[in-house]
Order: structure tokens, then C-alpha cells, then sequence
């Protein structure tokens, strides 16, 4: 079983509250990866925050390709941080040769384009590098984005900390949202895209469990976006539903919970809006997700959402201090990184109910 | 002695032939009174006995007139093997034995120059099933635990109507950030995943079609289960029609037409609309033939609901205002979408077919969105009345047909807008459920079923041509019968009951089937959890080979 956790706060908060966010589940998973995407950057990567910045891992070869093709459609570098490491071989990591995270400007083309023009150009230029570095895995592209930067390895959590320095707190790298899971999914082979946390324009989905819908949610979403790829594991299926509910039909958040998990349809009679919900059932059933699974969600603007599958088959549970908010699979993370909270303010939520953070970190919780 | 020709018909040339043993038959008559075909019948034969009295052996023949039963040697009044003789019998005295040396396919057609007709279902049978060749495979345990078919709610329900994408619904936000609906959208009703499918009355005794009607509004109203019947091709009795049951009810037209002209005398009479209209254009019993009510079961009470005088009823093959599939939808849809004032779902029921995809792209491309539902209609289908030629070497098999037409669908992202009613054969080794639930994996909505609905009623027919007399009217089980002494054979409310305890013990069947591969909601489309040991049928069907 996959562990997932997320940390929303009022403050830049460093990584390494993540990785102690999920040290403490280790034992609920199998210490064969870990991955994380951080928006709302604070450090370095402050001042650049209406600028997309690229998150990759590649060989140098795979690093030319990228910039290249990025140069070729007029993006200028303005800012470039790799990460010291800290390589040794009693790390279990299987390490890449670079890891880049470089911010750009838009093509001067694009000075007067719309944000909407903006975000399509970059996810087309994410999903071109990708294709260009896929043949003999020349490097993995996850995010090009403005104010959000992904790391993802393949190895032990503690160790891909250590190699990062990821354990050492400083104020370079920090962000006030951070998503992460330590796992690599196991029904399907072991690939760096595989790893949630998952992003796509904005828009971040990260899961503990199983999308049982798979196969039919795949088929469906590889024809209704041409970000939707991939799929080298089920939660991906996540959040493909919530960019495509969002974003693409730009429906309210509780109608995503009205698509993944759709009221029983005895319940959904009795309701004033059973015309909408039925119509919603009816034509997004391929949408629906089965199984058991908990979903952690970001939106564009830092909202942190948790939900769960219809039956509350999979743990969650969000607790909270002033200035932070933690969600985790199991309770002894959250106890990690907020020893002093007010632990009976936890909120387990039901299977029916979204919460949702807004950046004044009030949770609001809906029922479906 | 009589003398034989060589071209008379004996029980040789018939394909069945009579075990009779007269040491044990008490002469008590039932068989000949139970026979509906009237293939047997009394008969005094004369008997030579040798007897001797005396001390020594001193020989005598003595004739005598001894009453037995024999076979009648017609080939109008031949043997169907129904077996009614050998279940009425007391002493096990008589039945009925399958004549492999039967001459019947030709002689029949030697004596009357007509085509041979029969009622039932295919016969042709080939390989093992291609459905008994999958199972499930993917059964959830560590990672995704199984759901527990008891416990937990399952919602085991199918969409009959058209569904348009999301993008195209009619609903805009308020101002609460709430949708609101701000326009029209085809009728969809939701409906129980099993259909029972397309029988007439006059195709079925009155006692019959009655007996399914209660078993369907006892589901409905008793047992939560909303499982709907179509109708057939053959109207509805009036009083039906003007009742709040007709909500239970899809209204089919084929291409004959038969009794909407007093359908639509009734509609302003209705206080329930009908849960839908089911176009027929083809069968997959028969496909490429019409239907065919012989004249010999169009009795007082068929002619005045379908508005007909007595004589041989004949749907044509094709309807004979339509010429192609764009103008089907224009007109025919159309207009039935209008006559309900669009409230009521229109689907289009079709045999399975080389071109089945064809027709299905035609539909879902269609851009007036008014095809509310494709039922495909396999090879394994039966049929009240058909030509035996049609029968036995025409059709398609459903189960990779029914996958083209999902798959189809895939291609263009389009899974789901017109919803996939797969029958013909389903069900056919008895276990519904079993193949409901692979259809559906394959991508089938919902499934409806026919001949199964006839064997919980008492059918004694079977694929290997035994009965098989649907046509005939004498139906031994007073099923397709219009003869009240025949129609009274069969108890209405003993049919209900046993359609109603077999949906039950379905409906439990399909949740032990769902629960384990983890899902409360119906597998549409979940083709990741077969698997098939045939590599043939993996590949075709796009499923994973298993040995």
C-alpha cells in the first residue's frame, strides 16, 4: 500500500518536513522510491514565481535535447539550480546523472498571449521534451510549470534524502505546498513517470490505493485531452479526471467527488440536484473510480483537497496547528511534524466528504 | 397386408422415433391425450402366440387383438421428441429417442416444395463456448481487497437512452457556483442490467406473456429490482397499455408493424409513458428473415390486438420505408422520439452481423443524438417461427461482435453514448449471471434474454432439436400456444415465480461476481479483469491469455 501525505503552510516549509512526514509511515510502505512536487516556492526560486520552471531528471545528453528544443521555441533561461548531491555507494538510490531545475521566460511571441495561450504552450513543450527523451531513457520531464518544481527517484526514501541533502533544513529550497509518497507503484513495472505525485498544468493528484476503473478510466481519458498519457499507473487516473473536471469543463470542486465516486442512484433521487447528478453519472460514468483509495489534490491556486473512495476503504487523516496543515495515510506522520497540535481537532474524513485547504489554511469540509 | 412403398414416410425417416414397450404400458391413454402434435395414437395390432397344453409338446397358434400405441407416420404429425409422452407415462412405458438415420430435411422438402420452418433456436453447435472459455481473472485481494457480496451495496443498474459527453450537456453555473440544467437532454432510464427480451404475444401463449408481465412488475414493486420486459413484435393487450404497468414496459416495432396501430390509439389514454421503444430491424436467430406468426397461432384475441385478420403474419426482413441507416435516424427515430414527445428513449435492436460496426459508427456518429441504445442479437438467439435454412446457416456470434462495437466506440472516445444491449444465447448453459458479467467486461451495458425467460417457464426444448415447435402453436408446454387446452397447461403465477426466483438467485450471483474483482458499481468495459485459456479468444477479444 501506497503512504501519501502533504503539507500546506502559511510559511515556506523545507522538504525535509516531508520526508519526516513520511519516515514515520515507513513501515506502510516499501522504501522503493520517493517522489514529491512543492508549488508556491519560496528560497531561490521566489522572485520567479510567473515563470515556469522545468523539473527533470536526464543524461547530458537528454539535458541538450531539452534546452534545445526549448531554446528552438524562444524560451530564455533566467534562472538555473541544481542541487548539490551527495553520492555514496551504500545509498540505495538509483540515481540519474542530472538533476535540473531551471526557470525560463515565455518566447517574446507570447508577451501579449493570454495565461490560457501560456498554459497550453507549456504543456505542449513538457509533452514534446518528454517524447524527445523517451527513446533509450534519456531523461524523465515532469513538470514545466511557473512556481512548481518535482523531484522523483527510484531507491530508499532516507537515502534519496541523504543524497539530496534533503534532511539538512535551509531556506533555498522551501515551498508552502508539498505533496509526497514513498512508494513505487507495484502492479506495474518500476518507471520514474509511474510515481505520484502526478502534475498537469496546475493541477497535482496523488493516491494511496487502487483505481480498480483503470482500464476503462484510461481508455476513455486518452481521447478526451493530449495531456492525458502515460498511465504507467493507475493514480494518474486521478488526476486526468481532475484536470478534465476542473479545468477542461470548469465545474466546481465538489463535482469531481460527484464523478470519481457518484452517489448510489436511490440516494442521488432524492436530492434537489438529482437532474444534474444523474446527467453527470450518466455521462461521465467512465470517469468513475473504483477500489479502495484515498486522493490528495492541488489546484492551480495551492488548494490542498483530500477525498476518499466510496467506501472509505483507505486510511487518511488531516491535522493542524495555526500556520500548517499535514495530511498523511497514517496519524504518526502528522505526529512527526506537529508534535503540538491539538491532536483531537484531527479530521478522519468520511467517505463521502471532500476537505478542502484554502491558502488562509480554512478547511471546509463538504459532504457530496 | 398393406403394401409399402418405397417412398412412404415410417418412423425411419422421422427425426425422432418411439421407445414403447407394451409389456409395460397399461393402455391408460395419457400420452396419446398429452401428445400436442398428436405424433401418436392407439393402434390394434395382430399377434401370433404359439402355445402348447399337453404333456407333449403339441403346438397351437393363436391370433389375438392386442391395443398398443404406435407412432404416427405423417409428416405433418411427426414426432418433435418433446418428450411430454415419456412425463406422463406412469409405467416408463413410452418415449421418445433421437433417430440418427433420419431422412427428414429431405423428404420434407420433397413432399410440399416449401421451405422447412421451425421455432426454437439454433442447433448448429461447434466448439466450447466462447464465454465458457473465460473466467475472471483478476480477483482483488492484498492491494485492492474484494468487496464482500453480502455486506456491501452494489449499484447494478444500466442506462436505455442516449448520453450525450460531458461537454455537450446543456448546464451552465449559478451564481452559488452550482450546475443548473438549461436545456434538453435525451431521456435515459435507468434500468436493471438484464432485459427480458423481445417476445410477442401471439409468439407466446396469452398465459405466458401474462405470467412474464406479473414476474416483471413483482420484481419492480416488490423486490427493488427494475428489470423491464419488451414487448415484441405484437402490441399489447389494451388494458395494459392504459395502465400504470407500462412504465415496466418497452414498446418494440419491427418491420410488420403489427398492432401500434392500437399502441397508438392508447397513447392518449396513457398515464405511464413506456420505458422505452425498441426499433427492431434484425434477430439474430434468424437474421436477414422477418418475423413469422403462421396462421395456425393468429387466434381471436392476436387478431384484435394486432388489429389482423387469420392468416400467416410476416414481418418483412427489412422495413420497407427505410433505405439507408441516415435516413432510418431521420425518419423512423424521429418520428418515435416526437410520439412520446421525446420523454421516452428510442434504441434500435439489430442482428449481429459482419457490418454490425458499420451500423454502430452510423449511430453514434449520428449528430442528433436520438439513438438511445444498440442491442446486437448473437447467433445462439431463438425464435418463435423461422425458415429452418435461415436458422441453422445464418448469423453471427455475439461475443466478439458485441467487442468490435465497444472497442469501436473506444476508438472514437465515445464508450458509453449509445448504450451497448448485448442477447442471443446468453444464458444458454443456465447460468445468466455468468455471462451477463463477461458481456459486460467486454463492454456491454446490460444484456437481454429471451429463450432462458421460456425455460424457466417449463420449455422442454433444447439446441439439439428437441421440440423446437414454437411455430406450430401445439406447444407442448402451452408456452407458444394460442389452443386454450394447451395454453392451460401452463400456471401463470408458477411462471412468474419462477422468473421472479431466478432474478433473484441472479442478482446475488452477480454480486458474488463483482465483489471480487473489487467493484459496487457494473464492470462495464473492464475487459483487465478476464482472462482466457483459448490464445485465439485472448487475442480477438483483446484480454489476457492465461495457462
Amino acid at each position: 500500500m501506497c503512504r501519501i501525505g502533504a503539507i500546506k503552510s502559511k510559511n515556506y516549509t523545507h522538504p525535509s518536513k516531508a520526508l519526516q512526514l513520511m519516515q514515520s509511515q515507513q513501515k506502510g510502505h516499501d522504501n522503493s522510491g520517493f517522489a514529491m512536487v512543492m508549488q508556491d516556492l519560496g528560497g531561490i526560486f521566489e522572485g520567479y514565481k510567473h515563470l515556469p520552471t522545468l523539473s527533470m531528471a536526464c543524461t547530458d545528453e537528454g539535458l541538450n535535447l531539452a534546452e534545445n528544443i526549448l531554446h528552438e521555441a524562444g524560451f530564455r533561461r533566467v534562472l538555473q539550480w541544481v542541487p548539490d548531491t551527495f553520492p555514496n555507494d551504500d545509498l540505495d538510490i538509483n540515481a540519474m546523472p542530472n538533476y535540473v531545475f531551471e526557470t525560463f521566460s515565455y518566447p517574446k511571441s507570447y508577451k501579449h498571449a493570454t495565461e490560457e495561450e501560456k498554459e497550453e504552450l507549456l504543456l505542449d513543450m513538457r509533452l514534446k521534451m518528454r517524447a524527445a527523451l523517451e527513446p533509450n531513457e534519456q531523461g524523465f520531464v515532469y513538470s514545466f510549470w511557473p512556481d512548481v518544481v518535482t523531484l522523483k527517484e527510484i531507491g530508499d526514501p532516507r537515502d534519496i534524502g541523504t543524497f539530496f541533502n534533503l534532511w539538512q533544513e535551509d531556506e533555498n529550497f522551501t515551498a508552502k505546498v508539498i505533496t509526497a509518497q514513498c512508494r513505487q507503484n507495484t502492479n506495474y513495472d518500476i518507471v520514474r513517470y509511474a510515481a505520484h505525485p502526478f502534475f498537469l498544468q496546475g493541477y497535482t493528484g496523488l493516491a494511496n490505493g487502487e483505481n480498480t476503473f483503470y482500464q476503462k478510466n484510461k481508455e476513455i481519458q486518452s481521447k478526451l485531452h493530449r495531456g492525458y498519457i502515460g498511465f504507467e499507473s493507475d493514480s494518474q487516473c486521478f488526476l486526468y479526471t481532475l484536470h478534465y473536471i476542473h479545468r477542461q469543463l470548469k465545474w466546481p470542486l465538489q463535482y469531481f467527488k460527484h464523478v470519481i465516486t457518484p452517489l448510489p442512484f436511490d440516494e442521488l433521487q432524492s436530492r434537489d440536484d438529482a437532474d444534474q447528478l444523474r446527467s453527470i453519472r450518466q455521462s461521465l460514468s467512465h470517469l468513475e473510480i473504483n477500489g479502495p483509495n484515498t486522493i490528495i489534490g492541488v489546484l492551480p491556486d495551492n488548494t490542498l483537497f483530500t477525498c476518499c473512495d466510496a467506501k472509505k476503504l483507505r486510511p487518511v487523516v488531516i491535522g493542524r496547528t495555526e500556520d500548517t496543515i499535514a495530511i498523511a495515510s497514517e496519524v504518526c506522520g502528522i505526529n512527526e511534524i506537529l508534535p503540538d497540535r491539538q491532536w483531537s481537532t484531527d479530521i478522519y474524513p468520511n467517505e463521502r466528504e471532500i476537505v478542502v485547504i484554502n491558502d488562509e489554511l480554512e478547511v471546509a469540509r463538504w459532504k457530496q | 397386408m398393406e403394401t409399402v412403398k418405397i417412398q412412404d414416410i415410417t418412423p425411419n425417416d422421422l427425426p425422432w422415433k418411439l421407445r414403447y414397450d407394451a409389456s409395460r404400458c397399461t393402455l391408460c391413454g395419457s400420452c396419446v391425450a398429452a401428445c400436442s402434435f398428436r405424433a401418436i395414437e392407439p393402434k390394434i395390432e395382430r399377434r401370433r402366440m404359439v402355445f402348447s397344453e399337453g404333456d407333449l409338446p403339441d403346438p397351437r397358434a393363436r391370433f389375438s387383438a392386442v391395443p398398443v400405441i404406435q407412432q404416427v407416420n405423417s409428416l405433418k404429425n411427426y414426432c418433435r421428441g418433446c418428450g411430454i409422452c415419456e412425463k406422463v407415462c406412469p409405467n416408463d412405458a413410452i418415449a421418445p429417442v433421437r433417430n440418427p438415420d433420419t431422412r427428414h430435411p429431405i423428404v420434407t422438402r420433397c413432399s410440399a416444395g416449401d421451405s422447412i420452418k421451425r421455432g426454437g433456436r439454433k442447433n448448429l453447435t461447434g466448439s466450447t463456448r466462447t464465454l465458457d472459455q473465460i473466467r475472471v481473472g483478476r480477483i482483488s485481494q492484498m492491494t485492492d481487497p474484494s468487496l464482500d457480496a453480502q455486506r456491501h451495496t452494489f449499484d447494478m443498474l444500466a442506462p436505455f437512452g442516449r448520453i450525450l459527453p460531458a461537454d455537450e450537456l446543456s448546464m451552465t453555473l449559478d451564481s452559488n457556483g452550482k450546475l443548473i440544467s438549461n436545456g434538453q437532454t435525451p431521456p435515459v432510464n435507468w434500468i436493471y442490467p438484464v432485459i427480458i427480451g423481445d417476445m410477442s404475444i401471439g409468439a407466446l401463449s396469452w398465459r405466458m406473456w401474462e405470467g412474464v408481465a406479473m414476474a416483471v412488475a413483482y420484481l419492480n414493486e416488490e423486490c427493488g429490482l427494475p428489470v423491464r420486459m419488451s414487448s415484441g413484435e405484437g402490441g399489447v393487450p389494451m388494458r395494459l397499455l392504459k395502465s400504470r404497468y407500462l412504465k415496466y414496459l418497452i414498446l418494440q416495432i419491427a418491420s410488420g408493424h403489427f398492432g401500434w396501430n392500437r399502441i397508438v390509439k392508447a397513447m392518449p389514454d396513457m398515464i405511464e409513458d413506456p420505458a422505452g421503444v425498441l426499433i427492431k430491424i434484425g434477430q439474430g436467430a434468424k437474421p436477414g428473415d422477418g418475423g413469422l406468426l403462421q396462421a395456425q397461432k393468429v387466434a381471436e384475441h392476436i387478431m384484435a390486438i394486432r388489429g389482423v385478420p387469420k392468416a400467416d403474419l410476416l414481418s418483412p426482413p427489412n422495413h420497407q420505408g427505410l433505405y439507408s441507416i441516415e435516413e432510418s435516424v431521420q425518419k423512423m427515430f424521429l418520428s418515435f422520439n416526437a410520439a412520446f414527445k421525446f420523454r421516452v428513449p428510442v434504441a434500435i435492436k439489430v442482428a449481429a452481423s459482419a457490418t454490425s460496426v458499420s451500423v454502430f459508427n452510423n449511430l453514434v456518429r449520428d449528430p442528433y443524438n436520438i439513438v438511445g441504445g444498440f442491442f446486437l442479437d448473437g447467433i445462439d438467439g431463438g425464435t418463435a417461427a423461422a425458415h429452418e435454412v435461415s436458422l441453422d446457416h445464418t448469423g453471427h456470434p455475439i461475443v466478439s461482435k458485441l467487442r468490435d462495437c465497444y472497442l469501436a466506440a473506444v476508438t472514437q472516445g465515445r464508450q458509453g453514448q449509445i448504450p451497448l444491449w448485448a442477447g442471443g444465447g446468453l444464458g444458454k448453459t443456465g447460468d445468466l449471471a455468468a455471462d451477463a458479467f463477461k458481456m459486460m467486461c467486454l463492454g456491454a451495458n446490460g444484456v437481454f434474454t429471451g429463450k432462458l425467460i421460456l425455460q424457466m417457464a417449463g420449455c422442454v426444448g433444447n439446441d439439439l432439436g428437441r421440440c423446437n415447435a414454437c411455430n406450430t402453436g401445439l406447444c407442448p408446454a402451452g408456452i407458444t400456444s394460442q389452443i386454450p387446452a394447451l395454453a392451460h397447461r401452463l400456471d401463470p403465477e408458477k411462471v412468474a415465480e419462477n422468473i421472479v426466483n431466478y432474478f433473484l438467485a441472479m442478482d446475488q450471483e452477480l454480486k458474488k461476481l463483482m465483489a471480487p474483482i473489487g467493484n459496487s458499481s457494473l464492470p462495464i468495459g473492464r475487459s483487465d479483469a478476464l482472462v482466457s485459456v483459448d490464445k485465439s479468444v485472448a487475442d480477438r477479444l483483446q484480454i489476457q491469455y492465461v495457462c
